[in-house]
């Protein structure tokens, strides 16, 4: 698997994205957000946490108009998969490949804790390796992670079985326990949790490694 | 020339920090406040013969998060 991860001004999860992605297998390139085109032949994009541009606006708003965003948008639609954890998961709402929007969490409290999460869906390239139903314990960190959609479209992501993972104790108010959803091709992964933060013994847990090696075992079997 | 945008989150969006504010009022004493909505106000300054069209524009490919944000303008 080749792998680029974007680089923003403020992004501060980009190398650990990136040694996730490495430790598991993939070939790995870090991009600029002024670069305007990803490497040839990427077959997987890691949108990083931490705070681009500052968060200014709204988080991830600036970042999703940066030149590589849109190049990351035309590989989305080509099919090609993509990763958005914390910042990332905001940047692909604020660009319209995933739906809904990330508020700001109901206590208003920025948390950064493990939580326990409950794989939704296993019928995805990034939770193959866990089943259904599964509670795994990965580190959050964030002050904007209290996902909204409307009512219709939460029936329709329901319908649609694209609730990746909910959290079993809901921290932020998200709708629907909801920590993070998959685009309509599935191909495209947005969370609030770190799963690349539970991806060492020296990070306290392991249960994010399944999803780095399911996504290399996709990309072997392909 | 100066446009002015508004920006509020939705009506049915639940607004936690214009609820912390309603909270701090009330221990200040201040009663009868029975709800609070925190939003922001953006000024652009345009050059001249700019349009309302445009700012609109900008609203919804920027300023404004439509899928949680309701946002108005003003211009001149």
């Amino acid at each position: 698997m080749k792998a680029a991860v974007i680089v923003f001004p403020g992004s501060n999860c980009d190398r650990d994205l990136a040694v996730a992605f490495e430790q598991a297998g993939a070939d790995v390139t870090m991009v600029w957000h002024k670069d305007t085109a990803l490497p040839e032949g990427i077959d997987m994009v890691g949108v990083p946490g931490g705070f681009s541009f500052g968060d200014y606006l709204r988080c991830g708003a600036i970042a999703a108009n940066s030149p590589i965003c849109q190049s990351l948008i035309k590989h989305a639609e080509r099919g090609g998969y993509a990763l958005g954890v914390c910042n990332g998961f905001q940047i692909l709402t604020e660009t319209g490949l995933l739906p809904g929007a990330l508020r700001r969490n109901a206590g208003l409290k920025y948390i950064c804790r493990t939580v326990g999460l409950e794989v939704a869906s296993a019928e995805t390239a990034f939770t193959a390796g866990y089943s259904k139903g599964d509670v795994v314990n990965v580190p959050i960190a964030h002050h904007d992670g209290n996902y909204f959609v409307t009512d219709e479209k939460l029936a329709q992501l329901r319908d649609e079985d694209r609730i990746a993972f909910t959290y079993t104790d809901n921290p932020n108010g998200s709708v629907a326990d909801i920590a993070g959803v998959v685009s309509k091709n599935r191909r495209v992964l947005g969370m609030m949790p770190h799963p690349e933060r539970a991806a060492d013994t020296g990070h306290g847990g392991t249960d994010g490694v399944a999803m780095f090696r399911a996504l290399m075992d996709q990309f072997a079997t392909a | 020339m100066k446009a002015r945008v508004y920006v509020m989150l939705k009506n049915g969006v639940l607004d936690p920090q214009g609820e912390a504010v309603r909270h701090a009022l009330g221990s200040l004493g201040f009663d009868g406040v029975e709800g609070v909505r925190q939003g922001k106000v953006i000024e652009l300054d345009l050059a001249e013969g700019s349009t309302e069209a445009t700012v609109t524009e900008m609203c919804e490919k920027l300023l404004a998060n439509t899928v949680i944000e309701s946002y108005w303008v003003e211009m001149g």
